[in-house]
């Protein structure tokens, strides 16, 4: 255990005294977390909105205004036919284009029945789809409206009507903050944890300073302990800074589970992180190629934890990989600690998974680890 | 020349001793290259015995073997006692080794190079504090004490390498090439204290390419494209090719070489 005290002072000062790695341990995670979350911001507003109006009656007025009243669209301009607006679309001036045929207001009323035109240009996505539902939404609400003002409700009601009222349960003003914030939390502490871990150990490498450890007697797991602890404790560090000093104090977010827990989850998913940046400074030989390592596969838990979109709406394939993703465990566990006020019993599934992690990937890292060639 | 006498005076003094290290026919290889081709030899105690070569030679291939930092391909070899091959834990406990690459910690000062070391290699509190005295004292590093060591001239990290590899009074140091871009004093400076080690009975292994150096030796041992091509004392191999100096002694043995550094 003396030896592990060796490494540990060395290594506490070695990361202090670096000048440039110390501002990006401590600082860039906080700027990441008071950036990153604006960004993410699922909610669509300012979409443009071209009309195509044959009918330019008083009611496809009230249909316009209506829509533009709700806050979401912007009214990019009229034309006079569906292909200038179309060139609209082309010059990625509008994102939607609402045709209204001529006699809507007539048929809508005589016939109590009239079909309008949108289209949707789908080169961003997600805009595209929510901007599409809005609309659906707003055309909906306008025609019961309608059906309101002209039609004399019978007796009975003809059809049953379902009128569909929703809450937002842990998040009621569905402030994406909310959600996103303990995502990027739990990538960031990632990033830092596998970056630095193997970083630190391939950079050893790199200037020959590990042969030297190599051929003292230090024993394989003393010299591991030594260099993973001081990242254990910064990720603890970071992770709290995090929680605490952006989370809470800017965002608000108070969290509902208890702290033990969380940090008792922390804790285990730390040693998994650990134990891959030493796995992968066990496969590599200089920093450059355990950088590009480490981004590829930190790329991939970004993308495929479910920290931006829902692992429930994978296809298959994409679910099994991100099950296999450690960092998966802890966003869920982040979010549902945190907004949901989950316990113990909520996630022990969870606790099971990544301390399989930890052991597989710390066992793997260190039987891969050689002191002779 | 007073160096050669001090020279001959250990040599015979201590060519009863023990063996150190024993090498038979110990063999590494890289798929198709040979960078070991089955060497034999033995070391003895308190010897120094100068390891030569070409660059490409094979020299740091063979250290790194008897290191316990890599495992031979076939062939035996013993440090201190022990099999390189099933007890290179036990040989590190009874080895120095400065890599021919400056390897302390140039973002820690000299002190604190010598205390980890120290520590890994499991030195008492007490002893640690007195040997990293005595060590700075000895080199006259008093005023860089506090220095790191990325700052010091090339010079004195090869000396302080040196004095923190035997600062566990190991029973072999191996030095690979620790004088190589040195200036002329300091490599003197240098052998002085590869001579005070020797005296205090730790036995010195040592590759170099400057011929000088290789006349301090008590014997070399002349490595061409993997194999020992010449071992004996200097002046036995001056005397065998028929030569002056150990500058042609090298020239007619390695000028034989086929292979280089790349």
């Amino acid at each position: 255990m003396r030896t592990v005290y060796f490494i540990l002072r060395k290594e506490f000062k070695q990361i202090f005294r670096n000048k440039a790695l110390l501002p990006l341990i401590f600082v860039a995670p906080i700027i990441q977390l008071l950036i990153l979350p604006l960004a993410a911001d699922y909610e669509v507003k300012n979409i443009n909105l071209a009309v195509v109006d044959h009918d330019k009656s008083s009611y496809t007025q009230k249909l316009i205004s209506k829509i533009t009243s709700s806050g979401y669209f912007r009214l990019s301009g009229y034309f006079n036919s569906y292909d200038e607006a179309f060139h609209q679309i082309e010059k990625d001036e509008a994102d939607l284009i609402l045709e209204l045929p001529s006699n809507f207001e007539k048929k809508l009323i005589r016939e109590n029945h009239e079909q309008v035109f949108i289209a949707v240009n789908a080169i961003n996505g997600t805009k595209a789809g929510l901007g599409g539902s809005y609309l659906v939404q707003v055309l909906a609400d306008f025609n019961s409206q309608i059906r309101l003002d002209w039609i004399q409700p019978p007796r009975f009601r003809e059809q049953a009507q379902i009128e569909i009222t929703s809450s937002n349960w842990f998040n009621p003003l569905m402030n994406f903050r909310y959600f996103m914030v303990p995502g990027i939390l739990a990538i960031l502490v990632t990033m830092i944890g596998s970056y630095m871990t193997a970083l630190n150990i391939v950079k050893e490498k790199e200037i020959g300073t590990i042969e030297q450890i190599n051929v003292t007697p230090i024993r394989k797991h003393h010299f591991i302990l030594g260099k993973l602890i001081p990242f254990w404790v910064l990720g603890m560090f970071v992770f709290s800074i995090g929680l605490f000093g952006v989370s809470f104090l800017i965002y608000g977010i108070v969290p509902q589970g208890n702290l033990f827990l969380l940090y008792g989850f922390l804790a285990i998913y730390l040693v998994a992180v650990l134990g891959f940046g030493l796995l992968i400074s066990t496969y590599c030989d200089t920093q450059q190629q355990a950088m590009s390592v480490a981004f590829f596969f930190v790329m991939i838990f970004m993308l495929m934890s479910g920290l931006f979109t829902s692992v429930d709406s994978m296809p298959m394939w994409a679910k099994v990989i991100s099950q296999l993703s450690p960092v998966t465990y802890f966003i869920e566990v982040m979010r549902m600690i945190v907004l949901k006020g989950s316990d113990f019993n909520d996630i022990k599934f969870h606790f099971v998974i990544i301390g399989g992690f930890a052991i597989l990937l710390m066992s793997w890292a260190i039987l891969n680890y050689r002191k002779t060639t | 020349m007073h160096r050669s006498k001090i020279v001959s005076l250990n040599y015979s003094s201590k060519m009863s001793g023990e063996i150190v290290i024993q090498a038979n026919q110990l063999t590494k290889q890289f798929g198709d290259f040979i960078a070991a081709n089955s060497i034999t030899f033995e070391v003895y105690k308190g010897e120094i015995f100068g390891f030569l070569g070409a660059n490409g030679a094979g020299k740091t291939t063979a250290m790194r073997m008897l290191c316990g930092l890599s495992s031979p391909s076939s062939g035996q070899a013993t440090v201190a006692g022990f099999d390189v091959r099933t007890q290179p834990e036990e040989i590190k406990k009874n080895i120095g080794y400065m890599s021919q690459k400056f390897s302390l910690y140039e973002d820690l000062t000299v002190a604190e190079n010598i205390q980890f070391f120290g520590g890994i290699y499991g030195l008492s509190n007490k002893h640690l504090k007195a040997k990293s005295e005595e060590l700075i004292n000895q080199l006259g590093l008093q005023s860089a004490k506090g220095q790191l060591v990325g700052s010091l001239p090339l010079g004195w990290k090869q000396k302080l390498s040196f004095s923190i590899a035997i600062l566990h009074q190991p029973k072999v140091v191996f030095l690979d090439e620790p004088t190589g871009g040195v200036d002329p004093v300091t490599r003197r400076q240098f052998w002085d204290l590869i001579y005070q080690a020797a005296e205090s009975g730790i036995t010195v292994f040592v590759t170099t390419h400057y011929m000088d150096e290789a006349e301090y030796c008590n014997r070399i041992s002349i490595m061409v494209d993997g194999r020992i091509e010449a071992l004996d004392s200097p002046s036995g191999l001056k005397k065998r090719f028929n030569v002056s100096s150990m500058d042609e002694v090298f020239y007619q043995l390695a000028r034989k070489a086929k292979r280089s550094d790349n």
